[in-house]
C-alpha cells in the first residue's frame, strides 16, 4: 500500500499532525488524560514538538487496569461498537472499546499487514487464533477481508478437524501463534500426514514471540514461509507491525502509530537502534485513546532501511519483556536468552519451561526444564549427563548464572493452544 | 549379541507402569530388566520375547525408546564365578558400562547381561577363555 512507501519528510508531517489529532482529542474527551495534563501542568494545545511530546507521562498497563471498564472512553459508550480485552491473569482484564473508526482503521492497518507478507486476496486462510475478547482472532478476520482474501473463522482447539479442513478447504495460509503452528504439524505426523502436503503458502505467526528455532522448525515442517506480526490489545490488537517478505524485522505502520524506544528504567528515549522498550502512540483512536503506551516489551527501531523498499521504519524481533525479567541472584534474565541456547543443541526440543525455585518468596534456583529428542536419547547415562552438562555450561556463560537442567520425555510439557506458558514457581 | 531395549524414564510417577502397560497389550514378555536412576531420570533396560516389535509399539505410544546391542554370557553360579570373567575384560582394557543378572530357570549358570564399549573385541576374549556366549534362541524364548 501506498502508505508504506511514504518519504521521510511526508512521515514526519503526517506523525506531527495525527499526533497533534490524538493529543487533541484525548485532552478534549478523555476525563483520564485531562486529569494526567492537569497533574502533569501540560497545556495540550501547546504541544507541537517531539521535545514536548516527551513531556506527556506515559500510561502503563496497571493506568488501564485501574480504569476498568470504561475509564479510558473518550465517546459515549452508544458510538462504541466493540468490546475486547486482554486476558488478566492476575487482577482484570484491561478493556477496550472500538468505534466504527478505529474497526475500520484496524482492518486497513491489519490488511496491510497481511499484504507485506505475501498475502493476496485470491489467498485462503484459516484463523487458529480464538475468537472472543483476545484481539488475535477477530482482529485478523477483518484484516484478511478488507484485503479480500477468503477467511476460514476455525478459531482455536480441534486440532485434527483443523487439519481434516485445511486439507478439504485448500487453505495456502495459516493464522496462528508459533507454537500452535508447531503443535499442528506434529499432530499431523502423528496421524499419519506429512504436513506438507497440506500446501500452505504462508504463516502469520503472532501472539506471544517467535524465536529463530522455531521459525525454522514450522518452515521446514510446512514447507511455508512464515512471517510474524505484532500487536497488542492495549494500542489496537494484532497488526502495528509484521514482516514483509525479507523477514528482517517488522515494518511498523508508523502512519498509524507512533513508536518510541526508551530506557525502561530512567524513561528516556532512545536513538533508533538502541534497545529499550517500545512505546506506542495509536494515532486515530477514538474509541479508548492513549498515550505513549509501555509496552513492556524489549526491541530496538532498525535504522537501516529495508531491502523491500518499503520506508516504514522496522522494529527488531522482540527480545524480552521489561515485565518476564527474571531477577536471581541479582542477575537479569529473559526467557528469551534461554531459548536462544537451547535452539543450539539438536539433542533437545525448542519446548522449554522454566521452574523458579522460591523459599519464603524470593527465588533461590532456577531449573529448566527441556525435552529430550530422539536423536537425544541415548543408553548411555554418561552421555546423557554429558549432554545435561553441556547445556548447563552454555546458559551459565549466557545467563552468567547455572541453572539446573533436567532432561524430560518428549511431549511430556504441555503443549497450549494459545501462548505458551513457560514460566513457573515452586514455593519450597 | 542380545537385543536389549533402553527406555528414558523421567522420574514422575506412573512412567513405569505405563511402559509395562504397553508392552503388556503388545503381548510382549519382559524377561529381564534392570533400572538406573539419577534424581531427575532413569534408564529402564529390558530384555524382551520381541525386541523389534516392543521397540514399534514403544515409539508408537510415544516412549522414547531405543536398542543396544548387549552379550548375554553364562557364569558359574559360584563364588568368583563373575570376578573371573570380569578379570578378562579388565585385562584387555575394556570399559564395563554396566551388567546385571538374567533369571532364567534354575541351572548351575547364572546368566549376566553385560554392556561393554568395544563389543565385538570383548566376545572375542570371551570365547578365547571358553566363557558361554548366550544366544537369542535361548533368551527371547518362554
Amino acid at each position: 500500500m501506498q502508505n508504506d512507501f511514504f518519504s521521510k519528510d511526508d512521515f514526519t508531517a503526517r506523525q506531527k499532525n495525527g499526533l497533534q489529532q490524538a493529543i487533541k482529542h484525548a485532552s478534549d474527551n478523555s476525563p483520564y488524560y485531562r486529569r494526567v495534563f492537569g497533574e502533569a501542568n501540560l497545556n495540550p494545545g501547546r504541544i507541537d514538538s517531539p521535545a514536548d511530546f516527551k513531556k506527556i507521562p506515559f500510561t502503563t498497563k496497571n493506568d488501564l487496569r485501574e480504569a476498568y471498564p470504561y475509564g479510558m472512553a473518550a465517546v459515549p459508550l452508544e458510538k462504541i461498537l466493540r468490546i475486547h480485552a486482554s486476558s488478566g491473569t492476575t487482577g482484570k482484564p484491561i478493556v477496550a472499546g472500538y468505534t466504527r473508526g478505529d474497526l475500520d482503521c484496524w482492518a486497513e492497518g491489519v490488511a496491510r499487514i497481511c499484504e507485506m507478507a505475501g498475502v493476496t486476496s485470491s489467498d485462503i486462510a484459516q484463523i487458529s487464533f480464538g475468537y472472543g475478547l483476545f484481539t488475535g482472532g477477530f482482529g485478523l478476520h477483518y484484516g484478511l477481508e478488507w484485503l479480500g482474501a477468503t477467511v476460514v473463522p476455525f478459531s482455536s482447539g480441534n486440532t485434527e478437524r483443523q487439519l481434516s479442513l485445511m486439507q478439504d478447504f485448500r487453505t495456502n495460509v495459516l493464522v496462528s501463534t508459533p507454537s500452535f503452528a508447531i503443535y499442528m504439524a506434529e499432530t499431523a505426523r502423528d496421524l499419519g500426514y506429512s504436513p506438507r502436503d497440506f500446501g500452505l503458502k504462508i504463516g502469520l505467526f503472532g501472539g506471544e514471540p517467535c524465536s529463530d528455532a522455531m521459525r525454522e522448525d514450522i518452515e521446514n515442517q510446512w514447507g511455508l514461509k512464515a512471517t510474524v506480526n505484532y500487536g497488542l490489545t492495549e494500542v489496537v490488537g494484532p497488526g502495528i507491525s509484521g514482516e514483509c517478505m525479507e523477514t528482517a524485522g517488522m515494518h511498523i505502520l508508523e502512519d498509524i502509530y507512533y513508536p518510541e524506544i526508551i530506557d525502561p528504567k530512567s524513561g528516556e528515549v532512545l536513538p533508533d537502534g538502541e534497545k529499550g522498550e517500545l512505546v506506542l502512540t495509536p494515532m486515530f483512536k477514538e474509541g479508548f485513546p492513549v498515550l505513549r503506551y509501555r509496552t513492556g516489551d524489549i526491541t530496538r527501531l532498525i535504522p537501516e532501511p529495508c531491502p523491500c523498499g518499503r520506508t516504514t521504519r522496522r522494529m527488531d524481533y522482540i527480545t524480552g519483556r521489561s515485565d518476564d525479567m527474571i531477577i536471581i541472584k541479582g542477575v537479569n534474565i529473559f526467557p528469551s536468552q534461554i531459548e536462544e541456547v537451547l535452539a543450539g543443541f539438536s539433542e533437545v526440543s525448542p519446548h522449554y519451561r522454566l521452574v523458579l525455585k522460591k523459599e519464603k518468596g524470593f527465588i533461590k534456583d532456577l531449573e529448566i526444564q527441556v525435552e529430550l529428542t530422539p536423536e537425544g536419547f541415548t543408553d548411555s547415562f554418561q552421555a546423557l549427563e554429558a549432554l545435561d552438562g553441556r547445556i548447563r555450561q552454555r546458559l551459565r556463560s549466557t545467563l552468567s548464572l547455572g541453572p539446573r537442567v533436567k532432561l524430560m520425555e518428549p511431549k511430556s510439557l504441555e503443549r497450549t493452544t494459545g501462548k505458551a506458558k513457560r514460566v513457573f514457581e515452586v514455593e519450597q | 549379541m542380545i537385543k536389549q531395549i533402553s527406555v528414558f524414564l523421567e522420574n514422575k510417577s506412573g512412567r513405569l507402569i505405563r511402559v509395562a502397560q504397553v508392552l503388556g497389550e503388545a503381548g510382549i514378555n519382559i524377561r529381564g530388566l534392570s533400572i538406573a536412576d539419577t534424581s531427575d531420570f532413569g534408564i529402564l533396560r529390558m530384555i524382551v520375547d520381541q525386541p523389534d516389535k516392543a521397540i514399534t509399539e514403544l515409539k508408537e505410544k510415544g516412549v522414547m525408546a531405543t536398542v543396544t546391542e548387549v552379550i548375554a554370557m553364562e557364569v558359574p553360579d559360584t563364588p568368583g564365578g563373575l570376578a573371573r570373567v570380569l578379570t578378562y575384560m579388565e585385562e584387555a582394557g575394556i570399559n564395563i558400562e554396566y551388567l546385571y543378572s538374567f533369571i532364567e530357570k534354575p541351572t548351575s549358570n547364572a546368566i549376566i547381561m553385560m554392556r561393554v564399549e568395544r563389543i565385538n573385541d570383548a566376545l572375542e576374549i570371551l570365547k578365547k577363555n571358553n566363557v558361554p556366549i548366550v544366544g537369542g534362541e535361548r533368551i527371547y524364548a518362554f
